[in-house]
């Protein structure tokens, strides 16, 4: 149904920007074996091309729920050092991390 | 303690109420199957042996007192690792979540424990509930208790894998796509996908917050009931969660299907679909007769935008995936690499703490969201949903239930489709619409194919008619050819 190959649906350079966008890190052989893997469920979905859907509205969730509220009430909270006891570095009660801007001396 | 297996949660609740056995005993006999059994099998990344030991008593020491502790006093369960216990390590089958404790339990976890189940261990998975062979976890496979070759379905692998080999009689799973639907059927064991929203997703680690959905996995259709009554119902915690009781399931399993109209999905169960094996087809068929026999009159019907639900999926599903992942930053719990700045540590942590099948689909995911291919994908998809949605409703305006092959095929061997993940993803093919749609859906063990391994037959329903659905499943297993596969017989 369609013209492109499995392997034109999504380049190489295409898999480099979407891991960078997730925060991945990819070897040269990963940036090769996703590029093809992705292509082939791309173009698996490009079956839903032969669909008119302009008429069609999105279905964003099962169930037509909104703003399910809550009374403002304060109730049972986390325990702050059951929290951070699970943390992989902490500082005074607060997760610690290495510099944001700029390099750790 | 090889009865084990014909034991259900139904009987070993009345014996332990009524005080003719003690909760530490049926315990004990569970934990010498697990200890037998385990080493082949696999289904635990935890067993909790002393935690057990403690709950049993506590349900014993009830007894004693002669308070009731409830429905499901002093069952053993299995709960999938992806489930919250807090103070427990909790690892979704991922690196990521490496020393992580919850600081809470998750909603069904309270409200099984409240009933008086006794917890015994966490259940291995796909990493994050993403596959549907158990074969992409960061702690090893779980292998299919019948046939120790054979995957046992995923991603609720480990717990339809804890359920078929006698571990536990009762466990729960989680179904975003089929992930305990499919493994019940591989397995020769009941499993549910509720309705979505009748089970609290509080404290159920998110993969696909539009799509996951918990549910129970045992070897009747009755306990199933049980369990599903016990979790079921509104949770304040949960915004998505339906303001209503849980259904009362246990009250009309004897009910029948008399006068019951019966649809089977023509595009799920034979020639629309390539690829549903040919003794699947007579299963199905043979499904279909028994609930004639039992007085439902039974036809073909078409919901042709089932064909269109796997691609739509395969956008959705990782669309929403990519999202909630991000939050595995090396920050806040789990897993860290250290690096010299905060950028690169969050680099390094999600590459060393994920595995391949969760790369792939946060990148599938990020592509399909990101600007310039919205609309081609994640816009058609959600739209795809509501072509699913309305051709269900068509199909629900002449029939009460529907039915199809719960998987394609029956046990695949363990490595058949693990280096081509659109092979792996075509096994969901007859579950996920389920999920698109929000519907509940079941899958009931009717039989066995060519190979002897078992067969599920997919039970659907519109969305809270659970009810008919498992009166549906009542009489299927009543008239299932060789009883559970199962049950008994099995090493």
């Amino acid at each position: 149904m369609t013209e492109h190959t499995a392997r034109q649906r999504i380049t190489r350079t295409e898999v480099a920007h979407v891991a960078d966008l997730a925060r991945l890190s990819l070897t040269e052989q990963e940036l090769d074996d996703f590029t093809n893997q992705l292509a082939a469920v791309l173009d698996h979905a490009a079956d839903l091309e032969v669909l008119d859907l302009t008429e069609v509205e999105p279905m964003i969730h099962p169930w037509p729920l909104r703003n399910v509220l809550r009374p403002d009430v304060i109730g049972e909270t986390s325990d702050q050092n059951e929290v951070l006891s699970s943390a992989p570095s902490i500082e005074n009660k607060q997760f610690r991390v290495p510099p944001v801007l700029g390099e750790a001396p | 303690m090889s009865t084990s297996k014909e034991t259900t949660a139904w009987s070993l609740a009345a014996d332990i109420r009524s005080g003719v056995r003690s909760a530490r005993t049926v315990l004990e006999e569970h934990l010498s199957v697990i200890d037998a059994g385990e080493k082949d099998i696999h289904a635990f990344n935890l067993v909790l042996i002393e935690e057990a030991r403690a709950a049993a008593d506590v349900v014993d020491a009830r007894v004693a007192a002669g308070d009731d502790p409830g429905p499901l006093a002093g069952v053993p369960v299995a709960l999938k690792d992806n489930i919250c216990t807090r103070g427990v390590p909790t690892t979704c089958s991922s690196r990521i979540l490496e020393g992580w404790r919850p600081p809470y339990n998750a909603t069904v976890v309270d409200r099984l424990t409240a009933a008086g189940a006794v917890v015994v261990g966490k259940t291995n998975l796909d990493e994050f509930g993403m596959g549907s062979s158990t074969e992409n976890s960061a702690f090893g496979v779980t292998r299919n208790p019948l046939d120790l070759t054979k995957v046992p379905g995923g991603s609720s692998g480990g717990s339809a894998a804890a359920v078929a080999a006698g571990f536990t009689p009762l466990a729960l799973g989680s179904d975003t796509g089929g992930s305990i639907r499919q493994p019940a059927a591989l397995c020769g064991v009941v499993g549910v996908k509720p309705t979505y929203g009748v089970v609290s997703r509080y404290g159920l680690v998110a993969f696909a917050s539009s799509l996951d959905q918990i549910g129970p996995l045992s070897r009747t259709v009755a306990d199933s009931a049980l369990m599903l009554e016990v979790i079921g119902g509104h949770d304040r915690r949960d915004s998505t969660s339906i303001p209503a009781p849980a259904p009362d399931l246990t009250s009309v399993l004897d009910h029948g299907v008399e006068g019951l109209r019966v649809g089977i999905i023509e595009e799920l169960s034979g020639d629309g679909i390539e690829g549903v094996a040919g003794d699947v087809r007579d299963r199905l068929s043979e499904a279909a007769a028994s609930l004639e026999a039992a007085g439902a009159t039974v036809a073909t019907t078409s919901v042709p935008s089932t064909v269109y639900g796997l691609s739509a999926y395969y956008v959705v599903a990782p669309a929403e995936a990519s999202s909630n992942l991000a939050r595995y930053d090396g920050v806040r719990f789990g897993l860290r690499i250290e690096a010299s700045n905060a950028g690169d540590m969050n680099i390094a942590t999600r590459t060393a703490g994920f595995g391949d099948e969760v790369k792939r689909r946060i990148m599938l995911g990020t592509y399909a969201l990101s600007a310039g291919y919205y609309d081609a994908y994640y816009g058609k998809s959600q739209k795809v949903r509501t072509l699913i949605m309305n051709d269900f409703a068509r199909a629900y305006e002449e029939f009460d239930i529907l039915l199809s092959p719960t998987a394609p095929t029956t046990a695949f061997p363990i490595g058949e489709k693990t280096s081509d993940p659109m092979a792996m993803y075509l096994n969901d093919v007859c579950t996920i619409s389920s999920n698109l749609a929000g519907h509940p859906s079941m899958s009931v063990p009717f039989g066995l194919g060519n190979d002897g391994m078992p067969i599920g037959i997919q039970v659907l329903a519109p969305a809270t008619d659970e009810p008919t659905m498992f009166r549906v499943a009542a009489v299927l297993e009543s008239a299932a050819p060789s009883g559970h596969p199962a049950m008994g017989g099995v090493a």
